[in-house]
């Protein structure tokens, strides 16, 4: 791995090496290392590009780390990654891409994550992007996530996009069995000219089925945003979507939720609020010695922790 | 020394102009406390405003240690060393207890968690339950309120204002408050400027200033004013004043 490389996967992954137990590392189209431990096997598929994690049943405590990095000018791709997760498991997935474009033409990564979770099995997953890069060939990422929950499970999804992605179009869509749990937190920033729209779709199938669809977005400069959360409440269940959103400068942004109650006992949610930072918020940074700038970057930093 | 030299702030009224205070003209020497009270709208809130420079005087000048600050933006005055505790203090979304303490405190000062921690001792709350809580809905007014005054404590700025710092606390806290006040006076040694129209507040400054209908009404030692506050504002001469 080069200089460039490593600078993105310690910005996606927090790693400054390789990681502990189970990774695989795709860098420029192809598979730069990868680990396998005894309960988490990674195994390339055969029809095309991407991969299939199994993880055995039981498994508990471990991580897999699949980062993506993009450094050729470029370079379009597109992955998918299934990952099959026993019952019962307790696992961590870090995944994420970094795209560092120092050229004129675009690098685009196109991502197709299926989480396929098993009874009673819990996981936390974490994704985040990344741009760099001085070229002027634009930075676009593309991830689309599925899952399905079995019974009594639970994941909770961190997705994080904070800089140097120039477009991004980002779904998610989710199934949720008897008792299954989804939470998921969006943080999400634009500046300059970027684009981003988020979808979330949660089908409450299952009875006694949860979710809590949370965003919480800045848009700055001339950048635009979309959001749309949908929730289906197909059973006894419990939804809450909450999007909240700063604006900035000349950005724009929209926030279209929908909630649908198709059971008696569906209980659903929806909030969305956009708005630009107060200016009590700021004056009183200013009465703690802060200047005008600090004290947003502060109030911005402090939204997006 | 803060001192306000005819200073008057009018703000554009529906066909005319209003006046909200006018002609005042007070000084705070150093490391003295006083107490500013007078009736509801009589411009208290607004003198505070001008001091820490959130309103800018159309009128006078205000002087800090000398310094002409009457132009000087929010962010000057708390770096000369001017802090203000809201009366209805500011939430955050994501910032903690612990962030705007450290903010308060200065970069340069290096304070610790546990430095963190002492502030809100002092304030009656218990700093383990509150250091990582964020700064949001999820508190209420009173607990907002104390966070508020441990933030000015940390800056222990050479002019401390606080407006109505008793709204909001329950009778409870209150006496731990006036406590809070006493020490912070008698420790950091600076000076403090309350409004209030908490008797007890009144009873521990040295001066009493009292604002009504936008004018200083009286101004003196706290034996000298309170007795004649107390004795019920429909007899009070300072109260009398007010224009109808």
């Amino acid at each position: 791995m080069d200089e460039i490389q490593k600078t993105l996967l310690e910005q996606i992954a927090g790693l400054h090496e390789v990681p502990q137990g189970a990774y695989n590392i795709r860098a420029n189209g192809v598979s730069a290392a990868r680990n396998t431990t005894a309960n988490i096997d990674i195994i390339a598929k055969e029809d095309k590009q991407g991969i299939d994690i199994r993880i055995k049943p039981g498994t508990k405590k471990e991580s897999v780390h699949i980062p993506v990095l993009l450094s050729q000018s470029g370079l379009t791709e597109m992955v998918y990654n299934d990952f099959y997760i026993g019952d019962d498991c307790d696992i961590t997935i870090v995944a994420g891409c970094g795209i560092h474009n120092g050229g004129d033409q675009a690098s685009r990564h196109d991502g197709i994550h299926s989480f396929f979770v098993g009874k009673n099995a819990k996981v936390r997953y974490v994704e985040k992007h990344y741009g760099s890069g001085e070229g002027t060939g634009e930075r676009i990422m593309n991830p689309q996530t599925v899952v399905e929950l079995g019974e009594d499970s639970y994941m909770e999804m961190e997705t994080v996009q904070i800089r140097g992605v120039d477009s991004t179009k980002r779904s998610t869509k989710a199934k949720l069995a008897d008792r299954a749990t989804l939470v998921i937190k969006e943080k999400l920033m634009t500046h300059g000219k970027q684009f981003a729209e988020t979808s979330f779709e949660v089908d409450l199938d299952g009875e006694d089925s949860g979710t809590n669809v949370i965003s919480r977005a800045v848009a700055k400069d001339s950048s635009k945003q979309v959001f749309f959360s949908k929730i289906n409440g197909n059973n006894k269940c419990n939804g809450h979507t909450e999007c909240d959103a700063i604006i900035m400068d000349q950005a724009n942004i929209s926030a279209i939720p929908e909630i649908t109650a198709n059971h008696l006992e569906a209980s659903l949610i929806h909030e969305a609020a956009i708005g630009k930072i107060a200016g009590e918020q700021i004056i009183k940074l200013m009465t703690l010695g802060l200047t005008e700038s600090e004290a947003e970057a502060q109030i911005v930093n402090g939204f997006l922790k | 020394m803060l001192e306000l030299q005819n200073v008057s702030f009018e703000v554009e009224g529906e066909n005319k102009k209003k006046e909200i205070l006018r002609n005042i003209n007070l000084t705070v020497d150093h490391t003295k406390f006083i107490a500013v009270t007078g009736p509801n709208g009589g411009g208290k809130s607004t003198l505070a405003k001008l001091i820490v420079g959130i309103e800018k005087p159309t009128m006078g000048k205000i002087l800090f240690d000398g310094v002409d600050i009457t132009q000087m933006s929010i962010t000057e005055r708390a770096r000369a060393g001017i802090s203000f505790a809201f009366q209805q203090p500011v939430r955050f979304k994501g910032v903690t207890v612990k962030d705007l303490i450290m903010l308060a405190a200065g970069k340069e000062n290096k304070l610790t968690i546990a430095g963190a921690c002492e502030y809100l001792s002092e304030v009656g709350l218990c700093a383990r339950d509150y250091i990582n809580r964020e700064v949001d809905t999820s508190l209420s007014g009173g607990e907002l309120k104390r966070i508020e005054i441990a933030t000015v404590m940390a800056r222990a700025s050479k002019l401390s204002v606080f407006d109505e710092p008793e709204a909001g606390i329950d009778l409870w806290s209150f006496n731990n408050l006036i406590d809070v006040f006493e020490r912070l006076y008698q420790e950091q040694k600076r000076s403090i400027m309350i409004i209030s129209h908490q008797e007890r507040i009144l009873n521990i400054a040295d001066e009493i200033v009292v604002i009504a209908n936008g004018t200083i009404q009286a101004i003196g030692k706290k034996d000298e004013i309170l007795p004649e506050l107390l004795s019920g504002t429909s007899s009070c001469r300072y109260y009398q004043k007010r224009e109808v």
